[in-house]
């Protein structure tokens, strides 16, 4: 009785009987709520002009585009944000009735592994064909990328040389012992790394390497990427590996202490003399069953075009995925580099194996 | 909860009588059932055959995932038990210094995310962080030079999850231990037991149901937990199935490693089971009478205080004190309209969750206390087990049966009518809604049921031979009668929600975040200082309902 008192639904004097009518009267009105709520929810995804987006980016690196287009277009983008793998697995079971039109990831593996589910459609558009090269994107045109992004080696200037440091391969020498700092096997762009590695050099090789890897880690690892330069910068470790994006975050951030941090680590392309330094891409592809198909391609053709290019490298630190856009000021005093060009569904098609691999490496 | 012999319950019209009784039993396997789907879509990957990862898995990781989940689960029950019993137990039933304010501030460890607090202690407390940078400067130590609790590891890992955790045995023990008749106490004092006796051999065991149902929800959601694990490093049973899932990319071997949990889950209830089975205390006395509460000795009554602030220190305040931190560099950008949106979306969404769980949860512990055989008790058991499930698995559990509905209605009017459906229930709010009743009803169910086993079945049967309906006794005698209780499975539920991350991401609508949402994206992708405004918000908005109902949970009965 008090319990509906103090949620102010029967006043204090209430009789059991009052009580019960409002007790079901209560019930009543959450179905109620429950059917408005899902009924509306469903009938905003069926206005006319849209789009609808199931993105792995995260809101705040995709809605400013997301809103300039609908300025440009008029068209609405309606937009779930969400981890790749738990979107993927919504559209599949979604399946041909799924309100998606477009899938984003921030990773090549994922897209492959979307395209693999049979979720994903090839469309052929000339102007993507011309803007994006031909190893970022999908060779039939289930996916295309959109933005690069690449992992080097950071050094910490006081305690490291340019000169020690050549290929991911050689920080598996006894030399660097304890010196390194990497993040958890968990993480995707660990996986696509070591795929990367098994591509060129074979599962036994990697195996090797990684097992090395793991003799000559300074701690366990732990944390994000960031975590990895500030721990190099501090003193913990000599030698991080972290993507471009993050480094570039910290240099240009607000964070006085993230800029100190990055002032004292330098940047260091791997692999020149070789197969090039490991990048991975940001993209899109096409749903199967898209009900807005037109919207989606003209929404991902916008994403490929110049202004948003600029925008993917000024406001996060990517590379644009165009070669006749160029990179930031920042990213370009880093320097030219040149990347792994294998196409990058490789990555994909190996990234079990490299799971694999590291579980038996002993990475955590 | 407790078994009722049928015949206690037949009365002379007993016709009717067990008409209504039937309509309650089909009334509670329905909704069991309902609620039992997703955890058996998870379930019927067992025999899904997956056996190369098997051996891949065996022969490298599984043994530390296990090591390491038991390892969490006995740490996080030491923790949660000796914090959440010693300040229940203080605040219900001593006089000392700022009582009446402790007993509420320790609950509010319990709005902060787990994972939120593991960032921010990282924050504080890493090699790079202020204390150790400071310490370093101060004396001139470089790495290696000296030894400092390393916080990513096991251990921190554990007193995270201990310090958010502890306030679900805390509220249970203190409304079990507020609950209890004052005269068993009052009789042990007066045959000559001293106070640590009569807590130990009175109030405890009396408590006990309460207590163990609080444990297990720790001991579940520490299972469950995915985001401090993962940022410390460590290799769990929750770690590894999203391994598996997404890094093996084999979700039938993932699916297979949460069924395996869920046996670790199975052993924890049949215990409770089997502890309560032994020991059965009901109130036999609900004489209103107000605790006298005991004076401590000066020394003593401050100790007490320190007792109960420690929790909140760590808890709660330093924390709360470096997200504000953090907060005033960048609400700036941080705080738009949007914001707003976010936060009423969280709210709403929580507190419908938390009316709707306890409505369910009074029809499935009442139902069961009315007819409790041993398959409406399974039926009850199977439908709250979700919560020990990583919600991103229960997600899927639940997004495939509401898509199933969807594409199968939608197939069915395509070949009849030629009009096509779409998804109806699928990325709507009610597939929200429905998945928090899977995710949390373990909580009110259990909160619900912990109360109801302290009322002897004497009373029903007293109200019953004078002529009220078993619904008419819910409503007229149970329910005020527990309704301490009730409240506290609201609460419990309200600030799960609000803090629910996983299920929320993947199951929501176009165009809708909660503050839990913001918090999270901003934070997974180690922006820690700007993800500080809404997680300081999902606090805030805690707080207020903590402070509301733990001040009438604390109310004396009239």
């Amino acid at each position: 009785m008090r319990f509906y008192y103090h949620l102010g639904i029967v006043e204090k004097s209430s009789t059991s009987k009052d009580y019960k009518i409002v007790f079901s009267a209560y019930i009543r009105i959450i179905l109620c709520a429950i059917f408005m709520l899902s009924t509306t929810a469903a009938m905003a995804n069926t206005a006319a002009s849209e789009v609808n987006v199931y993105s792995a980016r995260k809101e705040a690196l995709i809605k400013p585009l997301l809103d300039r287009f609908t300025q440009e277009t008029g068209i609405k983008v309606n937009l779930v944000t969400g981890k790749a793998d738990a979107l993927l697995k919504r559209l599949e079971t979604e399946g041909r009735n799924t309100p998606a039109d477009m899938l984003i990831t921030t990773d090549a593996g994922r897209l492959y592994r979307a395209q693999q589910a049979d979720v994903l459609q090839a469309i052929q558009s000339k102007t993507l064909e011309q803007v994006i090269p031909a190893n970022y994107r999908e060779p039939a045109g289930y996916w295309y990328g959109l933005s690069v992004r690449a992992r080097p080696i950071f050094f910490a200037k006081d305690r490291a040389k340019a000169s020690d440091l050549s290929s991911y391969e050689q920080l598996a020498d006894q030399r660097f012992k304890g010196q390194i700092c990497i993040r958890s096997s968990n993480n995707i762009y660990n996986q696509s790394l070591v795929a990367s590695m098994i591509k060129a050099n074979g599962v036994e090789k990697t195996e090797q390497w990684a097992k090395n890897l793991v003799k000559n880690m300074a701690r366990p690892p732990r944390g994000g990427d960031r975590d990895q330069i500030r721990a190099a910068a501090s003193g913990q470790c000599n030698i991080a590996i972290a993507n471009t994006y993050y480094f570039g975050a910290m240099m240009a951030g607000k964070k006085q202490k993230d800029r100190t941090a990055a002032s004292k680590m330098a940047l260091f392309w791997p692999n020149q003399d070789t197969r090039g330094t490991h990048v991975n891409i940001s993209g899109a592809g096409i749903t199967k069953h898209a009900k807005h198909r037109t919207n989606a391609i003209l929404l991902l053709e916008f994403l490929a075009n110049k202004s948003s290019q600029k925008w993917y490298a000024e406001t996060n630190h990517e590379y644009p995925v165009r070669n006749d856009v160029e990179a930031s000021a920042l990213l370009k005093s880093w320097g030219n580099f040149k990347s792994d060009a294998v196409n990058l569904s490789i990555l994909g098609q190996y990234n079990s194996e490299a799971v694999k691999v590291m579980d038996r490496a002993g990475w955590k | 909860m407790s078994d009722i012999q049928p015949q206690q319950t037949t009365t002379p019209r007993s016709l009717s009588l067990n008409a209504r009784l039937n309509r309650w039993h089909l009334l509670v396997l329905l909704i069991a059932f309902i609620c039992a789907v997703p955890v058996l879509t998870v379930f019927s990957y067992v025999f899904q055959p997956a056996g190369e990862v098997w051996q891949h898995l065996t022969e490298t990781v599984l043994s530390d995932y296990v090591v390491n989940s038991l390892i969490l689960m006995i740490g996080v029950s030491f923790g949660t038990l000796t914090m959440g019993i010693s300040c229940a137990w203080l605040t219900s039933v001593y006089k000392f210094p700022g009582r009446k304010l402790f007993q509420w501030l320790l609950l509010l460890p319990m709005a902060l995310p787990a994972y939120i607090i593991a960032y921010t202690y990282t924050g504080m407390m890493d090699f790079t962080g202020p204390i150790q940078s400071s310490l370093r400067e101060l004396f001139g130590w470089s790495y290696g030079d000296y030894w400092f609790p390393e916080i990513r590891s096991i251990w921190g890992a554990t007193s995270m999850l201990s310090l958010v955790l502890y306030p679900y045995v805390y509220l249970l023990a203190r409304a079990a231990f507020l609950e209890q008749s004052i005269v068993a106490l009052e009789a042990s004092r007066s045959l000559g037991a001293g106070p640590w006796k009569s807590f130990f051999q009175v109030a405890l065991p009396m408590a006990r149901p309460a207590i163990i149902t609080g444990l297990s929800l720790v001991l579940m959601e520490t299972l469950a937990d995915y985001g401090t694990v993962q940022y410390f490093g460590i290799s769990t049973f929750t770690t590894g199935i999203f391994r598996t899932w997404f890094g093996l990319n084999d979700s039938a071997a993932a699916a297979q490693l949460s069924s395996l949990l869920l046996v670790f889950v199975l052993i924890l209830i049949t215990l409770e089971r089997i502890s309560r089975k032994q020991a059965r205390y009901f109130s036999t006395s609900n004489r209103e009478k107000k605790h006298a509460r005991l004076t401590l000795s000066k020394n003593k009554a401050w100790l007490a205080t320190l007792a109960c602030l420690m929790p909140v220190l760590w808890g709660f305040f330093l924390p709360f004190l470096q997200l504000t931190q953090w907060a005033f560099e960048t609400y700036e950008d941080m705080v738009d309209r949007e914001f707003f949106v976010l936060a009423w979306n969280s709210l709403s969404l929580a507190g419908s969750a938390a009316i709707l769980a306890l409505l369910l949860a009074l029809l499935l512990a009442y139902g069961q206390r009315l007819q409790n055989t041993r398959f409406i008790y399974i039926a009850v058991r199977v439908a709250s087990m979700g919560y020990a499930i990583p919600a991103t698995v229960i997600a899927v559990g639940i997004m495939l049966p509401l898509a199933w509905i969807d594409n199968t209605l939608d197939s069915w009017l395509r070949s009849q009518f030629d009009v096509s459906s779409g998804l109806l229930l699928s990325g709507t709010l009610f597939a929200l809604m429905f998945a928090y009743m899977i995710r949390f009803l373990a909580v009110s169910v259990g909160t619900v049921e912990a109360a109801l086993g302290k009322i002897k079945h004497s009373m029903d049967d007293a109200a019953r031979s004078l002529g009220l309906s078993p619904k008419q006794v819910l409503l007229q005698i149970h329910m005020p009668l527990m309704r301490r209780s009730l409240l506290t499975a609201i609460l419990l539920v309200f600030v799960d929600v609000l803090k629910e991350l996983p299920a929320t991401l993947i199951l929501r609508p176009f165009n809708f975040n909660t503050l839990a949402v913001r918090a999270y994206e901003l934070a997974s992708d180690e922006r820690l200082a700007d993800a500080s405004s809404a997680a300081l918000s999902i606090v805030i908005a805690g707080i207020i309902p903590v402070i509301l109902l733990s001040r009438s949970i604390n109310k004396q009965k009239t």
